[in-house]
């Protein structure tokens, strides 16, 4: 039996043979990503064409041939050496301070510069998860950090700081003011309304869901024109608050309808066993909540929050409308002035403005991923 | 003695409940009428009426966009109530269908296998969630649409169309007199298939034969409406814009106010209903398995959450105000209020109005979600 004989078993392993090229490496990502099939091959194309047919143009207008100095629209007009000139950043350099001040005094802007530290300060604090003593961070910033920046802005003559009207603050200065207040006064307010949905007592439950889901149903712009127009109606003549004061008020009580809602959804993640957990320890019904509930739910609820001030943030625009110079609206007054009235002024300011509003949101909203993985690998623990 | 028990017994805690629920009465209560009083006083100094009677006295104001008979000498501002209501919803229901279309679009190009087309959605997605919808709408109304060449040099679109930066210009359909059997024909194509459906349905269960419904709903909704248009004598027509020395004369036109809107609240809906598609759909089956599996155990996680981008759609149509689009709150909480002065009551009604929109819509999410439910154990 010859043929038996020769039949054995390998005795050591054969050598591996290296993985197909086409299949590894970038051949192989590109082929698995952009090429495995003829529909996807088509699509890839598709997408390259749109991208070759779109972006250059694009970084031609904004970078290779905008106009980065100049004093007036005559270095943003076409002429001899540039025929076809691309955005007119002249005009934002010349303007910026406008842009970030209104017309905040010159010789009081150090104060707004230091309410910028003062809030980056405090966001730091507690958006950094890691910080030292973030209860005191949390007083610092809802507490401290609003007197100090209203003697700050407003300006307090006794201990040397003139006041500065309200009607002078503008740009992004405004921006960020009814971007803070709207969170400073929607995180409490927010709290006790979600508080209040969840109570016992069907009065305040009563009054929390009525007012939750009025303002919940209505745009903001409705909201706005309210605080604008009918709160000076209910108040005698001698109390009506500043514009921006109105402002403020309807963009707080609009950003802490939503905040309820935020913070109610925290609540209802905490399992029942950790209120009747505080309950058999004795603890009243305030104890139990700002020791035990109100921090494991906040925790839970921080990316939504963020989430939350990413709209509100947006939303200040709206105050434009209701005659308040943001930072939209100081835009819209800079591009409207003849000395830079050229055709590209108006996409070039608007340019600027959206890269302002996306850096802000779009940090904001990886802020609020990052912390949400955070959270998440934690919980799987 | 066993009467002395019947008297209900509270505890502490429960009387600081109720101390505390009549407070909050109080106080609610107190403040509303001192609003009410100061109101009633600050609006007698300004000498402004109160009440709804302006209701029905002559607007005297004109509307760039009515889609119902309207005047400024004779109508009301009741009727103009009525036009800005119809416009907001115009804008309203167009943009959602577009967003719709879109945001399905963009959410499964996310879910895409292939690389480049999931990363160029995911980068829409973000640049536009990103940047305020104001800002948009600004972008599209004064940077684009208003920097379109003027009358003279209208750019021509094949069919008929010009296209300048007051607006674009449309062939008009004219219906002709018997139009109204072609709309009663397929009037009655839709109800057919849909009572077809239904039997369809009813049979499957008893027989278990699926019905094939395709041809059917071809044939009884394109079909016959077809055939009853050539039967009646082809009676549409169209109005073709003309232009003249000053202006177009002719068809029908499309503000460029209410284009920039639409444009800005469809492009930035579909962004959100981007996300919603994604969130709801996991992943991507081809053919049956996504007609009868995927798709009806993701819509009910998208429904909800999908009517809320439709409402939040509604919603943002107010910042037409901005730039002058005529919607509910640019003509009536913006020109009627000017010229009335009766700030609660005009603010009163527009409220109620996005209020009304937005407890249906909740009323019937929750009946659906009622529906959809799984019955769980």
């Amino acid at each position: 039996m010859a043929t038996a004989d020769q039949v054995y078993p390998r005795d050591t392993p054969a050598q591996l043979l290296p993985a197909p090229v086409a299949s590894t490496g970038v051949l192989g990502w590109l082929r698995a990503n952009l090429f495995s099939s003829p529909a996807n091959i088509a699509l890839t194309m598709i997408c390259v064409a749109a991208i070759v047919w779109i972006v250059p143009p694009l970084l031609r207008f904004f970078i290779f041939d905008a106009v980065w100095s100049g004093a007036d629209r005559e270095a943003c007009l076409p002429s001899e050496q540039r025929p076809e000139p691309g955005a007119c950043w002249a005009f934002v350099r010349v303007w910026s301070s406008y842009f970030v001040y209104g017309f905040y005094p010159i010789s009081e802007r150090w104060r707004v510069d230091l309410f910028f530290v003062l809030l980056a300060l405090g966001i730091a604090w507690l958006a950094w998860l890691g910080a030292p003593r973030r209860d005191l961070g949390a007083i610092y910033f809802f507490i401290v950090l609003p007197i100090l920046s209203y003697i700050l802005l407003s300006g307090v003559p006794m201990i040397g700081l003139p006041d500065v009207p309200t009607s002078l603050w503008g740009g992004i200065l405004v921006t960020i003011v009814v971007a803070t207040v709207g969170i400073v006064a929607s995180l409490p307010l927010g709290i006790l309304l979600a508080l209040g949905r969840r109570s016992t007592m069907p009065a305040v439950r009563l009054a929390s869901i009525t007012f939750i889901e009025f303002v919940r149903g209505v745009p903001l712009i409705t909201v706005l024109f309210m605080a604008s127009v009918m709160l000076p109606l209910f108040v005698p003549d001698r109390f009506a608050p500043d514009k921006l004061v109105r402002a403020l008020i309807g963009v707080a009580l609009f950003a802490s309808a939503y905040m309820a809602e935020v913070v109610r959804g925290g609540l209802l993640s905490i399992p029942r066993g950790q209120y009747e957990a505080a309950q058999a320890l004795g603890l009243s019904y305030w104890r139990m909540m700002i020791l035990v509930i109100l921090p494991q739910a906040l925790r839970v609820t921080l990316p939504n929050i963020v989430n939350t001030f990413i709209g509100l943030f947006k939303d200040t625009t709206l105050v434009f409308i209701v005659g308040i110079f943001d930072f939209l609206r100081t835009i819209e007054a800079a591009r409207g002035d003849p000395h830079w009235a050229t055709p590209v002024t108006s996409v070039t300011g608007y340019a600027f403005a959206a890269v302002f509003y996306f850096v802000c949101c779009y940090g904001m909203s990886r802020y609020s991923r990052n912390v949400e993985a955070r959270l998440a690998r934690a919980h799987r623990r | 003695m066993a009467k002395m028990l019947q008297f209900p017994v509270r505890s502490k805690q429960q009387w600081t409940n109720i101390a505390l629920q009549a407070a909050l009465v109080v106080v609610v209560g107190g403040l509303i009428y001192a609003a009410a009083v100061n109101a009633a006083n600050n609006l007698a100094k300004a000498g402004i009426a109160s009440g709804f009677r302006f209701w029905d006295n002559t607007a005297g104001f004109d509307i760039s966009q009515t889609l119902i008979s309207y005047s400024s000498s004779a109508s009301t501002f009741g009727r103009a109530f009525w036009v800005g209501l119809l416009n907001t919803l115009l804008v309203a229901s167009l943009g959602i269908v577009l967003a719709t279309a879109l945001g399905f679009t963009i959410g499964i190009a996310r879910l895409s296998r292939n690389w480049l087309v999931s990363h160029l959605a995911g980068g829409y997605v973000e640049l536009v969630r990103n940047i305020p919808l104001l800002l948009q709408i600004l972008v599209w109304y004064n940077a684009v649409l208003k920097s379109l060449p003027d009358l003279r040099g209208s750019i021509a679109i094949p069919g008929g169309a010009f296209l300048n930066n007051r607006g674009l210009f449309l062939p008009q359909p004219m219906f002709g007199a018997n139009f109204g059997y072609v709309a009663a024909a397929l009037l009655l194509g839709m109800v057919a298939t849909l009572a077809l459906r239904i039997w369809g349905r009813r049979r499957q269960d008893s027989t278990g034969q699926p019905p094939r419904m395709l041809y059917y709903a071809f044939g009884l909704i394109v079909l016959l409406p077809l055939v009853v248009f050539f039967a009646a004598g082809e009676p549409l027509s169209f109005s073709f814009p003309e232009m003249a020395r000053f202006n177009i004369r002719g068809g029908a036109e499309i503000l460029p106010e209410f284009a920039a809107l639409l444009v800005a609240l469809t492009i930035y809906t579909a962004a959100f209903i981007a996300e919603v598609v994604r969130a709801g759909i996991l992943g991507l089956r081809s053919g049956a398995t996504l007609r009868l599996v995927v798709v009806p155990q993701a819509m009910r996680v998208i429904v909800p959450p999908l009517t809320s981008q439709y409402l939040n759609l509604t919603k943002n149509s107010s910042l037409a105000v901005a730039i002058g689009y005529p919607d509910l709150v640019q003509v009536f909480a913006g020109s009627v209020l000017n010229i009335t002065g009766q700030a609660v009551e005009v603010i009163a009604i527009t409220m109620a109005v996005y209020l009304f929109l937005s407890l249906v819509t909740s009323f019937l999410m929750n009946l659906y979600g009622r529906r959809v439910a799984i019955a769980e154990r």
